[in-house]
């Protein structure tokens, strides 16, 4: 990577990051979601460990499931609403037309999934101690390959999900939302792969994420970290990303030869 | 600084049968042209003649379906990002981000183009153009001519060797517009600077222009220098002329018809 490289993608985090520290909103935003969701789940598990010793059982695995999910949806949020900034505010354009390189604007979006996410997640985990004694930073070691794999799993949905607004225009904007929710069931954030019916279970197995959820749940209830399951999973995520570049390329090729750079409107 | 050939010297823009189809409609049909340094060319014709496609090609912001564009002697399809730091553009229809301030829309794409003492040249194009009074007031404040004042300096922060404008007056009062005018020509004078313009607006294609490129259909219908073709159309301005051509009279049906 030369200098001018660095420079650049350190001129697009420095622009997104002049329009967070710029609007109140767009911060509360990024805190507001991971907390509701972390309380809400946080007392069902309270409530549901009184009633059952099943769930006693379980321990934190539900608020560990809701954290590691946030990581994965609040990074692919992170990467793919920085994209939309541009869309929204007709500035691509003016970027494609700079010597900005498609890596280098990857890149810088990757920068800003990260910041957004710690942005959110870093107070949302300390109130996850505070409110139930979950300390997902316990976790120490096995946390950072859990979010390593997630969130290159996160940036994998990021760029396909910009991809298809970038050819199709902000009509497509509604995927960037809700793509995710699609590995909500699919990746077993909350429950085993056994749940799952024999013919779905590959397809689940084939997804990064589902690695990682495994490997939490068998940190938590059983006290040991599964490096084989991190493996599979990170195997899986070079697959996933490396697909995902090459399809936001293409879709990038395709806006080219379509002139949806000049029109980004729905 | 990337070497050139005596080619690309000569004429830093160089289109070469090009031609962009969507679908069934053809908006550039085989087109050829050449800039010559220095010189200030505009792009004419009617609504849908194919002007902004081919401003876009040059931009490298669309593929062409056939033909080349070269920038500077680089292929703008596959080789843009070797000269993109020399070129620069502006579009009152491409904005800036709104709730960034001047400066910081500025220091963005300062950086984006690596330019040398960023500050220094952000105060320099503040004093130029007049922007010191709301540089640092966000750019979807500003009212059309100040926002045109801040696209202009966003397009000469790397002092491009080629820049291309399309339609950079456009709903401009006519003291805003004469000043951006006026900028331009000195901008040019100073730095031997390539541009192609996109306009609707005639008396400023006769004031800026050094020569004039006719479209109409996707077609070049003609081109010369703007008193050229006032005198082959045996008009008495660029507006009569634009209206010859956009209306299908020809210098030859002119003459015939005395």
């Amino acid at each position: 990577m030369t200098r001018a490289s660095l420079r650049r993608i350190f001129a697009l985090v420095l622009r997104y990051w002049y329009l967070l520290q710029g609007s109140w909103p767009r911060i509360v935003d990024l805190v507001y979601w991971p907390t509701v969701q972390m309380l809400m789940w946080g007392f069902l598990q309270v409530y549901l460990a009184e009633k059952s010793s099943a769930m006693a059982l379980a321990g934190g695995t539900f608020i560990g499931s809701v954290l590691l999910w946030d990581i994965l949806f609040r990074g692919q949020i992170g990467f793919s609403v920085s994209f939309l900034e541009e869309m929204w505010s007709r500035n691509l354009a003016n970027l494609m037309m700079t010597p900005l390189r498609v890596w280098e604007f990857i890149a810088a979006l990757m920068v800003m999934s990260v910041i957004r996410l710690a942005i959110g997640f870093v107070p949302v985990s300390l109130m996850a101690i505070a409110f139930f004694g979950f300390n997902l930073w316990g976790l120490g070691i096995a946390l950072a390959a859990f979010f390593a794999n997630l969130i290159v799993t996160s940036w994998a949905i990021g760029l396909i999900a910009s991809g298809v607004v970038l050819r199709n225009g902000l009509g497509a904007e509604a995927l960037v939302w809700s793509i995710p929710f699609l590995l909500l069931p699919l990746a077993c954030v909350y429950y085993p792969v056994e749940v799952l019916p024999a013919w779905l279970q590959p397809l689940s197995l084939a997804l990064p994420p589902t690695h990682v959820f495994e490997g939490m749940r068998t940190l938590i209830l059983e006290q040991r970290f599964d490096a084989g399951e991190m493996l599979w999973a990170a195997g899986l995520n070079a697959v996933c990303f490396a697909a995902a570049v090459a399809a936001f390329v293409a879709f990038l090729k395709s806006s080219r030869r379509a002139g949806s750079l000049l029109q980004l409107g729905e | 600084m990337d070497r050139e050939t005596p080619e690309a010297q000569a004429h830093p823009i160089v289109v070469r049968d090009l031609a962009k189809r969507f679908g069934p409609v053809v908006a550039v049909d085989h087109i050829s042209f050449a800039v010559p340094r220095g010189s200030v060319t505009g792009l004419l014709g009617g609504n849908g003649a194919g002007k902004t496609t081919t401003i876009a090609m040059l931009m490298g912001l669309l593929t062409p379906t056939a033909g080349e564009v070269r920038v500077l002697g680089r292929d703008m399809t596959h080789e843009r990002h070797l000269v993109l730091d020399r070129v620069n553009f502006e579009s009152p229809y491409v904005e800036m981000p709104l709730r960034l301030t001047v400066r910081q829309n500025l220091t963005i794409f300062g950086r984006l183009y690596g330019v040398p003492d960023l500050k220094g040249r952000i105060a320099e194009l503040a004093e130029e153009l007049a922007l010191g009074d709301f540089l640092d007031r966000p750019s979807g404040k500003l009212s059309a001519g100040q926002k045109t004042r801040v696209a202009l300096a966003k397009a000469l922060v790397n002092r491009p060797d080629v820049l291309l404008l399309d339609e950079p007056t456009a709903s401009l009062d006519p003291d805003t517009a004469d000043w951006v005018r006026s900028h331009l020509e000195r901008y040019r004078g100073e730095r031997d600077t390539t541009i192609l313009l996109a306009s609707h607006n005639m008396p400023e294609v006769e004031r800026l222009c050094d020569n004039v490129i006719m479209m109409k259909t996707g077609r070049i219908v003609d081109e010369g220098s703007p008193s050229g073709l006032i005198t082959r159309y045996g008009r008495q301005n660029m507006e009569d002329v634009f209206l010859d051509v956009a209306r299908g009279r020809r210098t030859g049906q002119l003459a015939e018809s005395g």
